[in-house]
């Protein structure tokens, strides 16, 4: 098994406080971005109905999904808010050169 | 013409399947072109609406039932109790609803605590009702999905009509109480409660039902129904304004297609109404974005109004289309109300449907 930094665009793609999709491998994550431009990256589907968690709402470290309004906390991946009950699994992520790198195991 | 097989409306029936089968279930939804700049900033949470809403909502609760006290044993007290009784078991359905969805205020235990109270006066188990809630929103009007269809075709006008005091709704309220008091779910309920969420239920139940018997106590030993004028009662007696509102939102609509435009209604309602229904008469707009709060949902309607049906300029409106929907239903229960797109509007799954039919 090895591990891979995998390019997923410019940084400023995202917005402050906000989330945006990314699609690698046939995979769906989600890119995060802090008010205070920390990055995050988690699974980028819901875990309670695999909904797009790209089209949800940032609120602090808080992803909320757009369907059903199950929260997340995207730094840590846990699920704080039904009808989200199971975490979601989180990436390493790093910004070089202005764009932003995520960590996945292949 | 074949015979008209009633369907099941259960979510554990062979409708379930079908749906299923269809790819109605947990489907992909239309959603109306819009940028997310524009939405991000209609999604922004904000207490100060609701908190203000509360206070106005709390003080009107107080203020006509603290009248009602003081007119008691008169017929003076009787317009203060319809008010009380509209506050509470009316105006509560729109904030359980709110608080249900986290967007109404945006301090977490803000909207938990508006939630609980709402739900105890609209006669709705807080758990159960997220879940269906939840149910109701992946699967909107889905046969077999959905266990928020209010009626289903042919109508059921018996229960419509027992519901206007919520009758039917309250029987069934006290038997799912003492079920879910002794720990356990009816099948239909298990179908999306998961099993995590289970022992919530059980001990809300058990504190409902401790509640209820206080009321009945502080009744009998005060002599007097009183007690339960403020407690219990109300969600009966007052209960006729939500649903009326509440058969506004999808009642003589299409089933089973998944567009929102289809099987919703928006309706242009006066101030009073928007403060008592917190604005869920942007209906069309709510499930299309039901990340969006209450108090922003008529910029959204401003916003996607061109991509959308026309809104009905008022209920009494959406009663003329209902009732004769309904009234034809009772010979004709494939028949429904189509809406009808603007010409310019996104297509999507509504297009299909409108050329399927």
């Amino acid at each position: 098994m090895s591990e891979n930094w995998i390019d997923a665009g410019p940084a400023d793609r995202i917005g402050a406080e906000d989330v945006a999709p990314f699609e690698h491998g046939g995979r769906q994550f989600a890119l995060y971005r802090t008010a205070d431009d920390r990055y995050f990256a988690t699974d980028g589907l819901c875990t309670h109905e695999q909904v797009e968690l790209a089209d949800g709402f940032v609120d602090g470290t808080i992803i909320e999904c757009p369907m059903h309004n199950g929260r997340f906390d995207f730094t840590t991946g846990e699920a704080k808010g039904a009808p989200a009950c199971v975490n979601l699994a989180t990436y390493p992520v790093k910004v070089e050169g202005g764009r932003i790198y995520l960590k996945v195991e292949d | 013409m074949s015979a008209f097989v009633a369907r099941d409306y259960s979510l554990t029936g062979p409708e379930a399947e079908r749906a299923v089968a269809a790819g109605l279930a947990s489907a992909k939804w239309y959603s109306p072109p819009t940028s997310r700049s524009e939405l991000k900033k209609l999604m922004q949470r904000s207490d100060q609406p609701a908190i203000r809403d509360t206070l106005i909502w709390f003080a009107a609760l107080i203020v006509s039932g603290g009248l009602g006290f003081y007119l008691w044993g008169g017929w003076a007290a009787v317009p203060f109790f319809i008010v009380y009784g509209v506050l509470y078991g009316s105006a509560s359905d729109s904030r359980w609803h709110e608080c249900g969805h986290r967007t109404a205020f945006r301090t977490p235990w803000m909207n938990d605590a508006v939630y609980q109270i709402a739900c105890f006066m609209i006669l709705r188990e807080p758990e159960i009702w997220r879940w269906s809630h939840t149910r109701h929103h992946t699967d909107t009007i889905i046969v077999g999905r959905d266990p928020e269809i209010i009626s289903p075709r042919p109508p059921d006008v018996l229960t419509l009509v027992l519901n206007v005091f919520a009758l039917k709704t309250a029987v069934v309220f006290a038997q799912k109480l003492i079920v879910h008091a002794t720990g356990r779910l009816t099948e239909e309920e298990a179908a999306f409660v998961p099993t995590s969420e289970r022992a919530k239920v059980y001990r809300t139940a058990r504190i409902y039902l401790a509640i209820y018997a206080a009321v009945i106590v502080a009744c009998v030993w005060s002599g007097s129904i009183l007690p339960a004028m403020y407690v219990g009662l109300p969600s009966l007696y007052g209960s006729w304004l939500q649903l009326y509102f509440g058969c506004t939102q999808h009642l003589g609509l299409a089933e089973d297609v998944l567009d929102h435009r289809l099987n919703s209604r928006t309706i242009y309602m006066n101030p009073i109404f928007r403060f008592l229904y917190w604005n869920m008469n942007y209906h069309v707009e709510h499930h299309l974005f039901p990340l969006i709060p209450y108090h922003a949902l008529p910029k959204l309607h401003a916003a996607i109004k061109a991509d959308c049906p026309p809104p009905y300029p008022s209920t009494i409106a959406a009663y003329l289309e209902i009732i004769p929907t309904l009234a034809r239903q009772l010979k004709d229960p494939t028949y429904y109300a189509r809406r009808e797109l603007p010409p310019n509007a996104s297509p999507g799954p509504a297009r299909a449907a409108m050329a399927a039919a």
